[in-house]
C-alpha cells in the first residue's frame, strides 16, 4: 500500500482551547488540535476519553462552553446559521450508526444532500450516486432499504453519502466498529484512496488500533478530557507516556483511590474540605 | 474561449473529432456546462475528446458527465475519448476506476497511441 503523506501546512481545521460541559461535569478541559490541508487525522482514546465529544464539537453538533472550532477558516461557534449551512457542503460525515433514513431508498439516501443542495441533472446525479455505491462495493443496491441492509453495509452506506458532494473535510465516527477485519481494512484502503485522489483532509475518531496505524499522518491520543499526545503513528507507538502505552498494550489503566472521595462517592455525601 | 466561474473552454477541430479542452476546476458549480458542451457536440454526431490536460481539479460531477457524454456516444454511434489526462484529474479517474473504461489517448498529437 502507498500513501501520499505530502501535507500543506496550512490549518483548516483548528480547535483552541476548546472546553465542553455535559450539565455541570467538564469534559473537556482545554483542547488544542490543529489539522493540516490533506491530512489524516485520527483522535483516539479509550471510552469516556472524550473524543466522540470533540467530533460533535468539531461538527457544530455540540456548543462549547468557551474556546473555538475553525473549520476552514470560520469560527463554527460564532457563525451563523446560514453560514454553517453553506459551510456544511464542504463536509462530509459519517456516523457510527449509519444514520441513514429509513423511509428512503439507499440511494435516495445518498443523493439526498445533491438534491438540497445542487442544481445538478437528474441524471448527473444518479451516476454519481451509482458511482459511489462502486466505490463502497454496494453498486446495485440503490434501489433496497436500509433495513434490507447488514450493519457493515449501512455503514458503507453512510460513506457513500457522506462523499457524494466530495467535500474538502470528512468527517469518520468509529469507521470500522462492528465490520469484520477484511471489510475493515478495505475502508481504511478506501480512507487511503479518497485522499489520495481528492486531496480531503480526513478526521476519523476511533479506538482501534490496527486501523489507525494504517491510515493516520498523525494521531491525536485523547484521554478523560485532555489531549495526552499529538504525534506520527512511530512517535505513538514510541511514546513512553505510560497512559499511552497502557492504551496501545490494551492494559488496563491504574485507578487510584482517594478513599474518602470514593466513600463519599458512593454514599453521596458531599467530598469535606480538608487541611 | 467561453468562461466559467472556475473553468475555462474551449472547442476545436482535430483528425475529425470535436475537441473540448477544458481548464480550471470541473466541480459541482461548474459540471453543468462542461457536460452542455459534450452533450451537444455527441448530439451533433461529432465524435468527441475531452482535453483534461489543464484540468486542476474535477470532482464526481465533472466524472459523471464524462461517463454520460461516454454513454451517449456509444448510442449515437461515434467516438468518445479523453486526452492529455492531468495527474489530478487521472487520480480521480482512478478511484472511480474509470480509467479502465475510457478511451485514454495520451496526446492529440497521437491519437493511436491509446494508454487504455
Amino acid at each position: 500500500m502507498t500513501t501520499t503523506k505530502k501535507i500543506s501546512s496550512e490549518p483548516v481545521i483548528e480547535v483552541q482551547d476548546l472546553v465542553a460541559h455535559y450539565g455541570s461535569r467538564e469534559v473537556l478541559h482545554g483542547i488544542n488540535l490543529s489539522i493540516h490541508d490533506g491530512e489524516i487525522m485520527v483522535i483516539m482514546g479509550g471510552s469516556g476519553s472524550g473524543k466522540s465529544t470533540v467530533l460533535r464539537h468539531m461538527l457544530g453538533l455540540n456548543t462549547p462552553s468557551s474556546g473555538a472550532v475553525k473549520l476552514l477558516g470560520q469560527d463554527i461557534t460564532r457563525i451563523t446559521s446560514k453560514e454553517i449551512d453553506i459551510l456544511r457542503r464542504n463536509i462530509g460525515v459519517s456516523f457510527q450508526g449509519g444514520a441513514l433514513f429509513n423511509s428512503m431508498t439507499v440511494g435516495e439516501n445518498i443523493i439526498l444532500p445533491l438534491r438540497e443542495h445542487t442544481q445538478l441533472d437528474e441524471k448527473t446525479m444518479q451516476i454519481m450516486c451509482r458511482m459511489k455505491l462502486e466505490l463502497v462495493s454496494l453498486a446495485g443496491f440503490e434501489d433496497l432499504m436500509p433495513a434490507q441492509l447488514s450493519g457493515g453495509m449501512v455503514k458503507r452506506a453512510a460513506l457513500a453519502r457522506a462523499i457524494i458532494m466530495d467535500p474538502k473535510l470528512l468527517f469518520f465516527d468509529e469507521p470500522s466498529a462492528g465490520l469484520d477485519p477484511v471489510v475493515s481494512a478495505e475502508l481504511d484502503e478506501l480512507i487511503l484512496r479518497i485522499r489520495q485522489a481528492m486531496k480531503t483532509t480526513i478526521v476519523v475518531v476511533t479506538h482501534e488500533l490496527d486501523s489507525t496505524f494504517r491510515i493516520a499522518d498523525r494521531i491525536t491520543v485523547l484521554d478523560e478530557g485532555n489531549v495526552l499526545m499529538v504525534g506520527t503513528v512511530d512517535e505513538v507507538r514510541n511514546s513512553k507516556n505510560k497512559r499511552i502505552m497502557d492504551l496501545l498494550g490494551r492494559r488496563v489503566r491504574e485507578i487510584k483511590i482517594d478513599a474518602e472521595e470514593y466513600l463519599n462517592r458512593l454514599t453521596g455525601e458531599q467530598v469535606r474540605e480538608t487541611g | 474561449m467561453g468562461e466559467l466561474r472556475a473553468v475555462t473552454y474551449k472547442i476545436t477541430q482535430h483528425a475529425g473529432y470535436s475537441v473540448v479542452h477544458l481548464k480550471g476546476d470541473v466541480d459541482l458549480s461548474t459540471s453543468p456546462i462542461a457536460r452542455k458542451l459534450i452533450l451537444e457536440c455527441i448530439e451533433a454526431k461529432h465524435s468527441v475528446l475531452v482535453d483534461l490536460s489543464e484540468v486542476a481539479y474535477i470532482d464526481s460531477s465533472g466524472v459523471a458527465s464524462l461517463v454520460e457524454g461516454y454513454q451517449l456516444a456509444k448510442t449515437n454511434g461515434v467516438e468518445f475519448g479523453l486526452v492529455n489526462v492531468s495527474q489530478a484529474a487521472l487520480d480521480v479517474l482512478q478511484l472511480a476506476r474509470l480509467d479502465t473504461v475510457f478511451p485514454i489517448h495520451a496526446s492529440l498529437d497521437d491519437l493511436s497511441k491509446v494508454m487504455r
